[in-house]
């Protein structure tokens, strides 16, 4: 059974108005399974990342998706941040004067209890921190400061690979996590995300480039255009992309 | 912030609409007639068995409170309260001067609920637990019941006791200090509290004294129809310092009761006082019914040179709050401060702030005040900082932070800055903002149920205050936080 089955997923813009912004998309991921979603802006990929998480401003309107089996669009938000599901947002949001790792430890421990496990203790927490923290060259200062608070664009993504380390979810859906990010820093994150890969472990990757697949080599590449997949292939078809762009497919569709 | 999960585990445990201290005791009381007039001021002071002095001081202020309006300029509306139609004193029958096993045992009971205990041994036990030692005063409708840690207090020369039997032991203290800061003409409500005031607690720390303990003191209206009007004085000799906490709680009722307290605090030179209050007088049912109208004078005199007085507040109960803690800052480099976290939810109605006076040379005051509102509630923010004429270098910072949640409820700021020396330096910076969905959406996202998530943003918003707070109260505080925003998410 795959991790995760999108089936014929409608979606629109919550609202009498609101405008349909995925029209069929279907997507299966086993786990372990890398996947890249690449395509032009306003093709409905930050929306699908949305929509997965719960995030309330949309309304599907047909179609299905199931974790582990599971009806994922019954859940609540943070349900289903506690059966694995974990969004690195391309604009992680500010909190300020919660300290991040005053986050951290109320997210795992919000996730644990849902899930019927025990409250991680203090020094089991702080040794998951540090260890965590230093490969990503997240020093103390930033922990004590307010989560992405006064962060800069860098360490805001690296934040959030943070988050997805300690949080160990099942499925990791990485919504344009290169953006605004230099070569160094990019390089950080990605092996950030690398170290995450395994077997029993999902990711969707969302971007407009190829340079960010030269880093996490994804399994699968789709091309998403108007709302729904319109060709799927290996990695070497992000090598044809960024060399031809996405005019064709523009066309195909409309 | 370890106690997020508490926070949260308590805010479960809780029905919407649920207050916790909501519980009423029953015991045999004595009353005054309902109703005021001069008689009733006799009544009360012969209760207390109060010299002609006081008696007088108490008729004077009667007199005056007959010729004063109610003031009407705050930014909270209720209906007209009939001071004919309460009880001006209401005290347990059984006596409760002479040792501690004298006491109502269902009064003990109700403190116990409280979390506060009233035997110093059980206190004792909360030390081993590794919690601090704090002496505490309760204060049960209109009489104080206990008052612990007395002996060890005096032993550091250290007077804590019921104002009502200051006023008999201590005369001479209480004459040149009380009304010292409070004036009997002050205003409407600190008028009438003069007139009938009952209990409170009294405070002195003579020279170079740091006070070896905090001192508390725990109101609680159980009484219906019983309006409380208690005083607190506390002076703080020369050089000596003193932190004391304060705490309040009612039964839930249908109708309001009147809560007119006054609290004067003196520091003389190079003394401080920090004094800390979690208030939360039940604040009516989620249409607005009940609750506790809560109209409170409270003011500091920085009297000495380099002495300092720190107020933080806690605010979340009552249906009306009507209440200014203010500095005055006489003496000269002498410093105030008043931290505050206000949070209104329900159809609560909050005006609360403070005053910086700055009279003296090189004065500095500090304000940081946090509103929260939710429900249908109003939370305004009232300040006023002044530097006179002769006040040379006086120094005033100002914040003044609103967090909405939800779109019905409304928050204002109304500061006034007045200065008459060109040197005063006076900032003030104020904002406004919105739990946005996109933070809640963020904090779900890691697994928070919209409660918890509403508790974290909160707490990070108010944590410049709860710093300021003893430690013990900061948790408090925190719970409570959570508790009052129950079900404004929705």
């Amino acid at each position: 059974m795959a991790l995760l089955d999108i089936d014929n997923l409608h979606a629109k813009i919550d609202g009498e108005h609101g405008k349909e912004i995925l029209k069929g998309l279907s997507l299966k991921v086993n786990p372990g399974e890398v996947h890249a979603i690449m395509g032009p802006n306003g093709s409905g990929k930050s929306t699908l990342s949305y929509i997965l998480a719960g995030k309330e401003d949309y309304e599907v309107t047909d179609g299905t998706v199931t974790l582990d089996g599971e009806d994922l669009l019954e859940m609540e938000i943070d349900e289903r941040a506690a059966k694995g599901v974990f969004l690195a947002f391309q604009y992680p949001v500010e909190v300020p004067g919660v300290a991040t790792m005053t986050f951290l430890r109320a997210s795992l421990n919000a996730q644990r209890k849902k899930r019927g496990e025990a409250e991680v203790s203090t020094p089991d927490f702080l040794r998951l921190v540090k260890d965590k923290a230093a490969h990503l060259g997240i020093n103390q200062d930033m922990l004590r400061r307010g989560v992405n608070v006064g962060f800069s664009g860098g360490e805001k993504k690296r934040a959030e690979i943070l988050q997805m380390a300690i949080l160990e979810p099942k499925l990791c859906v990485l919504d344009e996590t290169d953006s605004g990010l230099d070569i160094d820093a990019l390089k950080v994150v990605s092996e950030g995300v690398n170290a995450l890969r395994s077997p029993d472990r999902a990711m969707i990757v969302i971007t407009h480039y190829q340079r960010l697949l030269n880093h996490i080599v994804p399994d699968f590449v789709h091309v998403m255009n108007k709302g729904r997949i319109v060709r799927s292939g290996g990695k070497e078809l992000a090598l044809e992309l960024e060399a031809n762009g996405y005019a064709e497919y523009q066309q195909d569709a409309a | 912030m370890p106690a997020v999960q508490e926070t949260v585990d308590q805010v479960r445990s809780l029905d919407v609409d649920q207050y916790k201290y909501g519980f009423f005791t029953e015991i045999e009381t004595e009353k005054a007639p309902k109703g005021l007039s001069e008689d009733t001021v006799r009544f009360i002071s012969a209760k207390k068995n109060e010299p002609e002095w006081m008696l007088e001081w108490r008729l004077e202020a009667f007199r005056r409170w007959l010729t004063m309006r109610e003031p009407d300029w705050a930014r909270v509306s209720y209906p007209p309260i009939d001071y004919q139609d309460l009880y001006y004193y209401s005290a347990p029958k059984r006596p409760s001067e002479l040792s501690i096993d004298d006491i109502d045992p269902e009064i003990l009971a109700t403190y116990e609920k409280l979390g506060i205990p009233l035997r110093e041994r059980d206190a004792l036990l909360g030390i081993a637990s590794g919690g601090t030692k704090v002496a505490v005063d309760a204060v049960f409708d209109s009489v104080s019941v206990a008052t612990t840690f007395k002996e060890e207090l005096s032993k550091a020369g250290v007077i804590f006791m019921p104002i009502s039997e200051a006023v008999r032991e201590y005369p001479e203290l209480v004459k040149k200090y009380l009304g010292s800061v409070v004036p009997v003409t002050d205003n409407y409500f600190a008028t009438l509290n003069s007139a009938v005031f009952s209990d409170g607690s009294f405070v002195y720390v003579p020279k170079g004294v740091r006070c070896p303990m905090e001192l508390s003191t725990y109101f609680r209206i159980n009484e219906r129809n019983t309006g409380q009007f208690e005083r607190t004085l506390i002076i703080a000799d020369e050089g000596a310092y003193v932190s004391y906490l304060e705490g309040c709680t009612a039964p839930m009722r249908d109708e309001n009761q009147l809560h007119a307290a006054v609290v004067e605090l003196v520091a003389l030179d190079d003394a401080e006082i920090k004094y800390s209050t979690v208030q939360n007088w039940y604040p009516g049912d989620k249409d607005g019914k009940g609750g506790i109208f809560n109209f409170v004078t409270k003011r500091g005199d920085c009297r000495g040179d380099r002495s300092k007085i720190s107020w933080t507040q806690v605010e979340t109960g009552s249906a009306i709050t009507w209440k200014y803690p203010s500095c005055i800052l006489r003496g000269d480099n002498s410093q105030g401060e008043f931290y505050s976290i206000a949070i209104s939810n329900g159809r609560q109605q909050v005006d609360s702030g403070t005053k910086m006076i700055h009279l003296g040379k090189n004065t500095s005051s500090r304000i940081i005040s946090k509103g929260i509102a939710a429900g249908y509630s109003d939370n305004t923010y009232r300040g006023l900082v002044t530097a006179h004429r002769k006040a040379t270098g006086a120094r005033n910072f100002t914040n003044c932070d609103s967090l909405l949640i939800g779109d019905k409820c409304g928050a204002h700021t109304v500061p006034y800055i007045e200065s008459k020396n060109s040197s005063a330096q006076f900032e003030h910076e104020a904002t406004t903002s919105k739990i946005s969905d996109d933070q809640l959406f963020y904090c779900r996202q890691r697994g928070l149920d919209p409660e918890e998530a509403t508790a974290l943003i909160v707490n990070g918003f108010v944590k410049d205050v709860l710093q300021q707070l003893p430690m013990e109260f900061a948790v408090e505080a925190q719970k409570l936080i959570a508790v009052s925003l129950e079900g404004s998410v929705g």
